[in-house]
């Protein structure tokens, strides 16, 4: 029953900030058009695709700050590989692959260190943005046009593919990456590490090996979304993506998930990242400024963050 | 199955566990009994692999055995049930029966294959309600326990170490548990089983050994020993005839500061009445767990609860018995965690005045004799018995009529201990009336002017130290018919 109202509350969120704008724009038929929705899917590929790797950090009860800086990382990686020649495919895979390197040394700086997650990636989010531009010389890199600029493109040129070629690979992942958490030993032991990590290292699961792989596995998501940047912008831009991970922890969270661990799912942060994107892309419409939509969207944290803990705390008494 | 011999642990200067020896036989349920603070929890530690002895061996199923950690002792199967269960809530119960052996292809889990597992080790036990799809967290406790013993079973457990499992459980979980130690017992699995109540262990168990400041004092078959026998064993002949203080026949007054009528604070705390007066040390004996600290934490308000509380005075003074996280701040001199309760009797505008401090401190420094380089040292770097000095100065320079000292001298050094001891009787000597929580018996006589016990959530009530004796401040404890 807990189970149903953690993904049904997002959902009715979803829905009502949809139907909220539907009815504040004046226009529902233009704020509900197919146009309308690819534009906020293309918005959200690069959140969802972040959201994917950040629920499993947040469900083993970790946090990683070093999101924005390793997606601006990755991004320039992408465009340089492009602009030495590589063929797109090779470039797309150095980026996602610079991504996992990033994740491991946040892994081992937790474990080995003993450093808080907080602080470990709190670090590498100045080590990362610092690391891109110095790569990228200190300026965009703008590689010459290839497949990979239609990833995340609003309007594919392909009609029959309805969305850019991004959402679709965020879906595909988001499906996999649920089955992932629910039904392979190694998800399972991700929520075991987040419920009572001692309970976990009591029955001889080495959480300090499993952590790596978790920072090291969400590292390769965040690489592809530094990809999907790189894609949007048509460019490697070592500044871009500030103050991304606050988004992409917030996905996560409006979507259900515990800060403290072993609670969470990808449905949920997919969700939080549609409610996100609609909600900046509804204020848009109304026209309102950019302050209005970040006011707005700190309040709706907040309150999704406290509707959960109310019923949490009322699932407790009943118990 | 498993044979200990002179098992020797030191703690600093404290020696936890002085030559243990014990011989366990499969199938046989062993009860080890014994005062809070006699040396049981270390000793399950060691044979779980929590830490090694600092002397003795130990054999397992005839081979020598030394854990290197939790995870080896489990290898060698033996698995500790811990008071506090150590399962993942947000996990199905087949899930955590099998953590981290996961029935498995190609890294994806057979659900299938793990449930029926976790179904049929439940089933076992005739404990086949328990669904294994279940989410652990929302089980009851006593079916917690079943699936924590379960996981042990499903690692082939031969001798389990059960610590208090009744504690937090009902009367009728308690049949449950009992029904599923039998079908262990059955099966040629060894059990040591730790209980303070002593008809549970005459129901359960067979042999019995007990344990007394790290020794064990006495063993055998424990249909051959009275519970008389047993409890003179737990609390030793030295203590027996400990004389109440001679205290100044003015006190306590008559005067009641503080009344209290059917108090309950579930799930622990289940009645407690009682009155106390200016000028009296009321003591509060009880096991561990049985309600006592749930009751000083209601009064202070720390605690939800419900009763009848009159308070005729002026404030509530509360020491922790957890020094550490909730008594003192570690990290801040002296002067701060002296005054941090009335910051405002040195302070002006908000501006803390830190010559006055520093005075303010250094009066109750002296006056509880705390050794430190002075009133701006940092309390972390003291020793426990300082530590524990400085939480209690406090409360003397907070000042409160009503004082609920919770383990007040416990893990802190003799002459420590002697002078909070007089501390206390001075307070009360001033007139304030004081509830001390004690688990050491010859600390209650010395300090109390009256004693009520604590069995099981309920307080008896209080009498006269004088009219008590040890055997019948334990007798009460363990809820044992005198």
């Amino acid at each position: 029953m807990n189970r149903w109202i953690r993904i049904v509350a997002p959902v009715a969120g979803l829905l009502g900030v949809i139907l909220l704008f539907a009815i504040l724009t004046g226009s529902p038929e233009r704020y509900l058009s197919g146009a309308n929705l690819r534009v906020v899917l293309a918005q959200t590929v690069i959140v969802a695709i972040g959201a994917i790797g950040m629920t499993m950090i947040i469900v083993s009860g970790g946090i990683d700050l070093s999101v924005g800086a390793v997606i601006a990382l990755t991004s320039v990686v992408t465009a340089l590989a492009l602009r030495d020649g590589w063929m797109p495919i090779a470039a797309l895979s150095a980026g996602i692959v610079a991504g996992g390197i990033v994740g491991i040394v946040n892994g081992l700086a937790i474990t080995t260190l003993r450093v808080v997650p907080f602080i470990a990636t709190l670090g590498m989010l100045g080590v990362a943005r610092g690391v891109a531009k110095y790569v990228a010389d200190q300026q965009t890199v703008n590689p010459p046009p290839t497949w990979l600029n239609e990833l995340a493109v609003t309007f594919p040129s392909r009609d029959w593919m309805l969305f850019a070629p991004g959402v679709w690979i965020a879906i595909i992942l988001a499906a996999m990456m649920a089955l992932v958490l629910r039904n392979t030993v190694f998800g399972r032991r991700v929520f075991a590490l987040g419920s009572n990590e001692a309970a976990a290292r009591a029955c001889g699961i080495n959480t300090g090996a499993l952590k790596v792989r978790i920072y090291a596995l969400a590292g390769l998501f965040f690489g592809l979304a530094g990809v999907m940047q790189m894609s949007r912008l048509r460019q490697g831009d070592p500044t871009v993506a500030v103050g991304v991970e606050l988004d992409v922890i917030a996905a996560v969270v409006i979507g259900g998930a515990s800060l403290s661990g072993g609670e969470g799912s990808i449905a949920g942060a997919m969700i939080g990242a549609l409610v996100m994107a609609f909600l900046r892309n509804g204020s848009q419409q109304m026209g309102w400024p950019n302050y209005v939509q970040e006011i707005i969207i700190g309040v709706v944290i907040v309150l999704a963050v406290a509707a959960d803990r109310w019923r949490a705390s009322r699932a407790a008494e009943r118990s | 199955m498993l044979t200990l011999r002179s098992i020797t642990k030191h703690f600093g200067a404290t020696i936890a566990l002085d030559g243990i020896d014990l011989d366990i036989a499969a199938g046989e349920v062993h009860a080890l009994i014994g005062e809070n603070g006699a040396g049981k929890s270390t000793l399950m530690n060691i044979l779980a692999g929590a830490f090694p002895p600092d002397a003795g061996t130990m054999m397992a199923g005839g081979q020598p055995y030394a854990p290197r950690g939790p995870a080896d002792a489990r290898e060698r199967g033996i698995a500790h049930i811990h008071q506090e269960l150590a399962l993942c809530p947000h996990l199905s119960v087949a899930e955590n029966i099998l953590m981290g052996i996961e029935p498995s292809r190609g890294g994806w889990l057979q659900r299938d294959a793990l449930n029926d597992r976790a179904a049929a080790l439940l089933a076992d036990f005739g404990r086949d309600g328990i669904d294994p799809r279940a989410r652990t967290g929302n089980l009851p406790l006593a079916d917690q326990q079943v699936v924590e013993i379960c996981r042990a079973l499903a690692r082939d457990a031969r001798v389990l170490l059960m610590d208090e499992p009744t504690s937090s459980l009902q009367r009728a979980n308690v049949e449950r548990l009992f029904d599923t130690v039998r079908r262990l017992r059955d099966r040629g699995i060894a059990i040591i089983y730790i209980s303070h109540f002593l008809e549970e262990v005459r129901e359960i168990a067979t042999r019995f050994t007990v344990l007394r400041d790290g020794r064990s004092v006495g063993g055998g078959e424990l249909a051959r020993v009275s519970d008389d026998e047993l409890i003179s064993m737990m609390v030793g002949r030295d203590i027996q005839s400990t004389p109440s203080p001679t205290p100044d026949p003015r006190l306590p007054t008559p005067e009641v500061v503080l009344q209290v009528r059917n108090l309950s604070a579930p799930p622990r705390l289940r009645v407690a009445s009682f009155d106390l007066h200016r000028g009296e040390v009321l003591g509060i004996a009880g096991l561990i767990g049985s309600g006592r600290t749930d009751l000083v934490r209601s009064l202070f308000g720390l605690q939800k609860a419900i009763g009848e509380v009159t308070m005729n005075g002026n404030g509530f003074g509360y020491l922790s018995e957890d020094r550490k996280n909730e008594g003192l701040a570690l990290q801040l001199p002296i002067a701060d965690n002296v005054t941090m309760s009335r910051f405002q009797t040195c302070a002006r505008g908000g501006w803390i005045d830190r010559r006055r401090q520093n005075v303010q401190t250094e009066d109750v420094m002296q006056r509880l004799r705390i050794k430190a380089p002075g009133p701006r040292g940092v309390v972390g770097r003291l020793s426990g018995g300082n530590q524990q000095k400085v939480a209690l100065a406090r409360l003397l320079h907070q000042d409160p009529d009503v004082l609920l000292l919770d383990e007040p001298a416990r893990g802190v050094d003799v002459g420590s201990k002697s002078d909070i001891y007089r501390e206390i009787r001075r307070l009360a000597a001033e007139g304030k009336g004081i509830v001390m929580v004690s688990s050491y018996l010859p600390e209650l006589f010395e300090v109390c002017d009256t004693i009520a016990v604590m069995t099981r959530g309920r307080l008896s009530p209080s009498r006269p130290a004088s009219e008590w004796t040890a055997d019948a401040i334990l007798q009460t404890a363990i809820g044992a018919e005198t």
